[in-house]
């Protein structure tokens, strides 16, 4: 039993005989380290003051892994690992293609930011709780999530990153925090079952869950295979998570409970993996089911983004406001993925990234503006112009880039969007997207006249607060550098959205990265 | 549970459960058990006791906090698909050696680290579970 065997098998017919090069670790390193670190920082979890010294080094490290593997996949194009050895099919596939690696690499950076801003706003209770290990692990899901080249794979992460976010909602376990934690697990479990059920379906039409693999054999099935019901249940369960129209209501019920740097992590990241797996699934996966469903996607994007932009502009909560400009920014991405074609996937892709950074970079703002003005109210805000400059100016650069109004970052996407409605003839949609600006623009106009301008109320005034630490201000400043950088110089971004779109759309570099010889039939 | 039948058989019974659940994990490499299996019992075993002498005395007896014993698991499991990037192969690729131990060839393998890591991550995270749901009862 023991014994190694020495009769000679022929392994090529199983595994994979070439030699790993080194560079391919790119596309696991992410994952591993961040779930290394997180095991690492949940052994040291009572030991609160090493945290910071292990996370934010790792954060650092995964941005700089991220970038390269950016790097390689926008040099040499799309590359694979597949786990175990054992050839894909059979093995699980790690594929990164220029979507995955763009949106890691956003993600990473957007964590690390998150991760600095948590130094401070995350006290010894969360810390016990264990914030940091949940930021590795919600991390790991996120990137994995993004990298894997398997859908069953892509569920696991999922729940990878499911389990970390309850634990990051209910940080300090207050009483409001569990009601909203309640909601969105509620929501997210059915949403994610959904997905799962989907993938059964998938396996059982396809006879595998490798994603080249079954968008070599989409073809062949059209004819036999319920593949519009299934295209159906996908764009369900991630509209679900992304929290489109009329599945959304769960985000506003729960982002506005926890911490706020959760909250940023929450509004920039998770609704994008939803969007991600939309993509990834209906763009790349079934192509045709998408066009026969575009009507479909393009009324939930357009309700989405109105009525997202309404709720924003009816809250007076801060954060709430947030949650519904988050929503209102996945109108956008959705409204790319209905449009479809070169144009409208590239734009839904630079949304999605510029939105990335510009919700989190909007809920920290959010914070910082509740620490100094004392209030998340718009009824009891006010002054911040006088008591913080610096934060009125980075203010007016997110509100801009939110609403997309140029110079900055969200101006670009949305034309690119607008063009694609405005050359498939959907005047409607195009229609939905200015009035969804519009308001938005209103929104955070009067965010801004009141809060930042309006002169503070006699009753508000109190004690003074300490001025904010590099820990707070850092962050939000990196981020606004982002949005000011690639609202100034889109060349690079558009370029490599233009890129993954294309790849997705002919996903031939993608299957030959897996199945470099045709693969095994 | 302050019964003197229970408080009598509990030790034992924790003991025998967790070497029965080392047993299971171990003979999992060939035939059914393994680690999740042996975590669960390993993680029952802690309940009983606890169950018979309190949540204090179990954490007492472990020393670690249970999350941090998921952790080491997961540490170890990440760190079991890690050590393939010595050998030229892909992530989580089993590698074996066969070292002798007095006289008996033991074949090791990177299989048996995850799931021992495996292991340990069942019986931090269930342990961890059930310790709180006790707790709360003898509030």
């Amino acid at each position: 039993m023991a014994a190694p065997t020495t009769a000679p098998i022929d392994l090529s017919a199983a595994m994979v005989m070439a030699p790993t090069a080194l560079a391919d670790w790119l596309v696991i390193a992410p994952m591993g380290l961040m779930i290394t670190l997180g095991a690492v920082l949940m052994m040291v979890r009572h030991k609160l003051h090493l945290h910071g010294w292990i996370a934010i080094p790792g954060l650092v490290a995964l941005v700089i892994l991220d970038g390269l593997l950016l790097w390689r996949v926008a040099v040499d194009g799309p590359f694979t690992m597949t786990a175990g050895r054992w050839l894909p099919p059979f093995g699980i596939s790690f594929t990164a293609d220029l979507l995955g690696a763009l949106l890691a690499f956003t993600s990473g950076i957007v964590a690390l930011a998150a991760g600095i801003y948590g130094l401070r706003d995350i006290n010894a209770t969360g810390r016990r709780y264990g914030f940091f290990p949940f930021l590795m692990l919600l991390m790991a899901g996120v990137t994995g999530a993004f990298l894997t080249g398997d859908i069953f794979n892509l569920y696991v992460w999922f729940e990878v990153l499911l389990i970390s976010s309850f634990g990051l909602l209910i940080l300090g376990s207050e009483r409001q925090q569990v009601d909203g934690a309640l909601k969105y697990a509620v929501l997210n479990l059915i949403g994610t079952t959904l997905f799962l059920i989907a993938v059964g379906y998938v396996y059982a039409i396809f006879g595998t869950l490798n994603m080249a693999d079954i968008a070599r054999k989409v073809p062949e099935q059209r004819d036999v295979a319920p593949l519009l019901t299934l295209s159906t249940l996908f764009i369900l369960a991630f509209a679900m998570k992304a929290a489109a129209f009329p599945v959304n209501f769960w985000l506003p019920a729960s982002y506005h409970t926890p911490r706020v740097v959760v909250s940023a992590l929450f509004g920039g990241l998770l609704t994008k993996v939803g969007v991600y797996a939309m993509i990834r699934v209906m763009v790349m996966l079934f192509p045709l089911e998408r066009e026969e469903l575009s009507l479909l996607l393009a009324i939930a994007a357009a309700l989405t983004m109105v009525l997202g932009a309404l709720g924003a502009l009816a809250q007076s909560d801060l954060r709430r406001m947030a949650g519904f400009a988050v929503i209102a920014g996945i109108g956008n991405v959705v409204a790319g993925v209905a449009i479809g074609g070169q144009t409208g996937i590239s734009g839904a892709i630079l949304y999605a990234l510029h939105s990335i950074v510009a919700m989190t970079a909007l809920y920290l703002l959010a914070g910082e503006a509740a620490r100094i003005g004392g209030s998340w109210s718009l009824q009891t805000l006010g002054g911040l112009y006088r008591q913080a400059p610096g934060l009125a100016v980075s203010a007016f650069v997110i509100f801009f880039a939110t609403a997309g109004l140029p110079p900055f970052s969200g101006l670009w996407p949305k034309i690119i969007i607008l063009k694609a409605a405005l050359d498939i003839g959907a005047w409607w949609l195009s229609a939905a997207l200015l009035v969804s600006a519009l308001i938005l623009t209103l929104t955070l106009g009067r965010v801004f006249l009141l809060a930042f301008w309006r002169p503070q109320l006699a009753s508000a005034v109190g004690e003074p607060v300490s001025p904010a630490t590099w820990h707070r201000s850092g962050p939000l400043v990196g981020l606004v550098a982002v949005l000011v950088f690639f609202g100034m110089f889109p060349d690079l971004p558009v370029r490599l959205s233009q890129g993954a779109a294309a790849t997705l759309l002919d996903p031939t570099a993608y299957i030959q990265s897996v199945f470099p010889t045709g693969g095994a039939e | 549970m302050n019964t003197l039948i229970l408080r009598t058989v509990a030790p034992p019974i924790t003991a025998l459960m967790l070497v029965f659940s080392v047993f299971v994990l171990l003979r999992g490499h060939n035939e059914p058990g393994g680690g999740f299996i042996g975590g669960l019992i390993a993680a029952s075993a802690l309940a009983i006791y606890g169950i018979a002498y309190g949540v204090s005395a179990v954490r007492h007896a472990i020393r670690f906090h249970p999350m941090a014993i998921a952790g080491f698991g997961l540490l170890v499991g990440a760190l079991s698909g890690v050590v393939s990037i010595f050998a030229g192969v892909p992530f989580m690729t089993g590698l074996w050696i066969y070292p002798s131990i007095f006289g008996v060839e033991v074949p090791l393998a990177t299989v048996i680290s995850f799931d021992i890591g495996v292991y340990f991550v069942v019986l931090g995270s269930v342990g961890s579970i059930a310790l709180a749901l006790e707790e709360r009862e003898t509030d």
